[in-house]
């Protein structure tokens, strides 16, 4: 039943490959803002900046749907337990973006209310720089996380992570981390 | 007006005034009420008083009955390093103070209440059954500075989790500040 | 007493909303006064008028947040329901406290507009400039007459701003997500003209102690004109949009009402207090800068329900496009900050030629501005209503204690009043109404 058809309309590829191909292209974020950068966030999803271009502008509502945390703001001692849930909650695979300075270091908030970095309580692929990061900035970071999973395992679970094993001269070829803002 | 002496003699700035308050209209209480209590006079004429504790209640009540109906701004100071501080004749500083602004709407007015609240004994009235609005900013007192109204319906933390330790607002408590490393960041040079 | 026993005695049900089986008569009797928020004895609050709870097994206690999407930030509610019928409410804050007055005890007065323009991320220029007034009220300083109309043009613009973010934010609440579009459409017009001027798009530190950062850029003039005409013209769009749609009418007319006895009782202010018919303008009442030279309406409502500080709102922005034009009409020339070189730091050219220049710059941005002893209270109209500052100084660099009225801080306190009674469908509409922003909620 339609296999003759099979001499075209189909390609071969590595499964890996596919697989990362369609997370790259759908990754929905969780809506999780918390200041300043809450703001950003949105009008990155807007006629101006226009998430949708990468596929994302599902913002989910409950963090079982999503696939991204973008951490957007300042996370204070008593926000942190509650983020980590939502961390928690949310399916492998799953990615964070740690949008702005108070979220990547605490920023200009260095006092006893403040998370100095979320880091200390989720895992994060990408930090977007920037006291808010415009919507530019935003889009990069995005743009290399897509890059980030393009390149990345699938079957990579991060508590599991092995380090990257170095042998003489040689990388092996799952970079942690790829800088995209260099051209190539 | 019993007040001494304005708290400095610079002339309220254009733009700058104390909240925006400009000619006679802002001064004072006609009334009278609380015309015992000590008092000065801020910026811009904002009337200021410096009733006791057992004072501070009746005194609301009393503005209130002047027109004085909505609290705007409730918070407050703690004075442990810099006890020296104007206050008129006849009110011993104490550490904590807290600080009411209350508005009149018809003509719009506004005065300011400080009342002196001594570190041992961290207690005030509340003022929530006067004025409801009080609640939160009350609660935040509390959580800020450790200072408890009595009367107060659901006095907790607000702010703070509730497990916290400590009052953060507090001259004593430290800010709490994490020596940040940065990983790549070369040594001292 | 211990600071360790205080908080034993106190977090004892804590700060959530318990179950009303748990709680004896007597008590629960004051908790609904409580809960709502106004002693019973008040008289702004008329209890026999209030719905009864059912009885004790068919309520139920549901919590909203803090990370839901229609709470706006981290926004917690806890609500008792009975069926679809909200009885009791009580706004749990405090997951974005970011101790920014303890911060500003620590920055000097040249560096602490960067911490206040982070409070309210909605309207940051207001911040700044609540901050500046108080530190100027202190030194005493008189400002030059452009440093005045920058500042008011900057503050309009930005209450365009942030009502037209509050139009996008409550239309995706409801449903309208073109609303929502159109809302940052716009919204990204003003920020670009913020861009041009202050380099950044928001958390500005443009207003400064003793003037502004910098002078308007060449041609702000057109820019302000072309903004307002295209923001005039679109506000007409939205009449259309949502004034005149059945559906969105239905959804907030008479919902989440407030009467003025309670608002002023809650010392509720801004559009919420200006929707029950309140006409209290920070701007006309006790005018600061130059509000007093300008034309311009209060807009009230009459209801004080949700259409009502919606049509507020929207009026607001015709009313301050009006202001704008005046602004840009009656802008005179002259210095953009105070030429007193104890608060003023000298153009970047002279430190080059001048070595007394060269300290006055190197001694400003090490020890800050020297403010005079004293304290003060200066208060100004920030779209969400009175942003007030209480500064106390104790003559060094430094503020001694630098506290915020937060307008939202205090406008939550009426939420309970709001949604008491109404579906819980319609609290999402109420909630968005009080146009909460977390970051000055929690400070």
């Amino acid at each position: 039943m339609g296999l003759e058809d099979l001499n075209r309309n189909f390609f071969t590829a590595r499964l890996e490959d596919l697989v990362k191909w369609a997370r790259r292209n759908s990754v929905w974020p969780a809506t999780f803002g918390l200041a300043c950068c809450a703001i950003e966030m949105m009008a990155v999803g807007t006629a101006d900046f226009d998430v949708s271009r990468f596929g994302m502008e599902v913002f989910r509502a409950s963090p079982r749907q999503a696939d991204l945390m973008v951490v957007a703001g300042r996370v204070s001692q008593k926000m942190a337990p509650v983020l980590r849930q939502v961390y928690d909650q949310m399916m492998e695979p799953k990615w964070v973006i740690s949008m702005g300075v108070c979220a990547s270091s605490g920023g200009m908030f260095n006092n006893y209310a403040i998370v100095q970095g979320v880091d200390q309580v989720v895992p994060v692929d990408v930090y977007a720089p920037g006291c808010p990061p415009s919507p530019e900035t935003l889009l990069h970071a995005i743009l290399t996380l897509h890059e980030k999973i393009r390149t990345g395992q699938i079957t990579r679970r991060r508590a599991t992570t092995p380090p990257v094993e170095r042998t003489a001269g040689w990388l092996r070829e799952e970079p942690e981390a790829v800088r995209l803002g260099t051209p190539r | 007006m019993s007040g001494p002496e304005p708290e400095t003699g610079t002339p309220p700035a254009t733009g700058a005034t104390e909240g925006g308050l400009a000619g006679a209209s802002g001064r004072g209480v006609a009334g009278g009420g609380g015309s015992d209590v000590p008092q000065l006079v801020g910026r811009a004429g904002v009337q200021i008083f410096f009733p006791s504790r057992e004072r501070y209640h009746d005194l609301l009540a009393e503005l209130q009955v002047e027109g004085f109906e909505m609290l705007a701004d409730l918070c407050g100071v703690d004075y442990l390093t810099h006890p020296g501080r104007t206050l008129p004749a006849g009110v011993e500083p104490e550490r904590f103070e807290v600080a009411v602004v209350l508005r009149r709407l018809d003509p719009p007015g506004m005065v300011r209440i400080r009342v002196q609240v001594p570190e041992a004994d961290p207690v005030l009235a509340s003022a929530w059954d006067l004025y409801p609005g009080a609640e939160a900013m009350e609660r935040e007192c509390f959580d800020m500075f450790g200072i408890r109204f009595v009367g107060h319906p659901d006095l907790t933390r607000i702010l703070m989790p509730e497990d916290w330790e400590g009052h953060p607002l507090r001259k004593d408590y430290g800010v709490g500040r994490v020596p940040v490393q940065f990983k790549e960041a070369p040594g001292p040079r | 007493m211990t600071d360790k026993d205080l908080v034993k005695e106190t977090s004892e049900g804590g700060q959530e909303l318990g179950p009303a089986a748990a709680t004896p008569p007597e008590e629960r009797r004051r908790e609904r006064g409580a809960i709502l928020r106004v002693p019973e004895s008040h008289p702004a609050v008329d209890l026999a008028d209030l719905p009864e709870a059912g009885a004790e097994d068919e309520t139920m206690i549901i919590n909203m947040g803090p990370q839901h999407p229609s709470t706006h930030g981290v926004l917690r509610l806890m609500m008792e329901l009975d069926g679809e019928t909200v009885l009791r409410t009580k706004p749990v804050i405090g997951y974005l406290h970011t101790g920014m007055e303890k911060t500003a005890e620590e920055l000097t007065y040249v560096q602490g507009g960067t911490n206040v323009t982070r409070m309210d991320y909605l309207s940051p220029l207001t911040n700044e400039l609540v901050y500046a007034l108080a530190a100027e009220a202190l030194l005493g300083v008189e400002l030059p007459p452009r440093a005045v109309w920058i500042r008011m043009l900057l503050a309009e613009l930005q209450r365009i701003s942030s009502h037209l973010m509050w139009m996008a934010t409550n239309g995706m609440d409801l449903g309208s997500t073109t609303m929502m579009i159109f809302g940052f459409r716009e919204r990204e017009m003003v920020l670009a003209f913020f861009e041009k001027t202050t380099g950044l798009r928001m958390n500005h530190n443009f207003i400064r102690v003793g003037g502004t950062a910098a002078d308007l850029p060449d041609g702000w003039e057109d820019d302000v004109t072309v903004l307002c005409d295209t923001i005039e013209a679109r506000l007409d769009d939205y009449d259309e949009l949502l004034t005149g749609q059945p559906i969105f009418r239905e959804r907030v007319e008479g919902v989440g009402a407030i009467s003025a006895a309670e608002a002023i009782a809650l010392s509720a202010t801004g559009p919420i207090l200006r929707s029950t018919g309140v006409p209290w303008d920070l701007r006309r009442t006790m005018p600061y800068l130059a509000y007093d030279q300008v034309e311009f309406d209060v807009i009230v409502g009459t209801y004080g329900d949700n259409f009502d500080r919606y049509a507020v709102r929207l009026n607001e922005i015709r009313e301050s496009i009006r202001i704008v034009r005046q602004v840009v009409e009656k802008m005179p020339s002259g210095p953009y900050r105070v030429l007193d070189r104890k608060v003023t730091p000298p153009p970047r050219a002279r430190i080059d030629e001048s070595m007394e220049a060269l300290i006055h710059h190197f001694k400003l941005f090490t020890e800050g501005i020297r403010v005079p002893e004293g304290e003060v209270y200066v208060a100004v109209e920030s779209p969400r209503g009175e942003l007030g500052c209480y500064m106390v100084s104790d003559g060094t660099g430094k503020p001694y204690r630098m506290h915020i009225r937060a307008p939202s801080f205090v406008n939550l306190q009426s939420l309970p009043v709001m949604l008491h009674g109404g579906l819980i469908a319609d609290a999402i509409a109420s909630i968005s109404s009080v146009d909460p922003v977390m970051g000055e909620v929690d400070r």
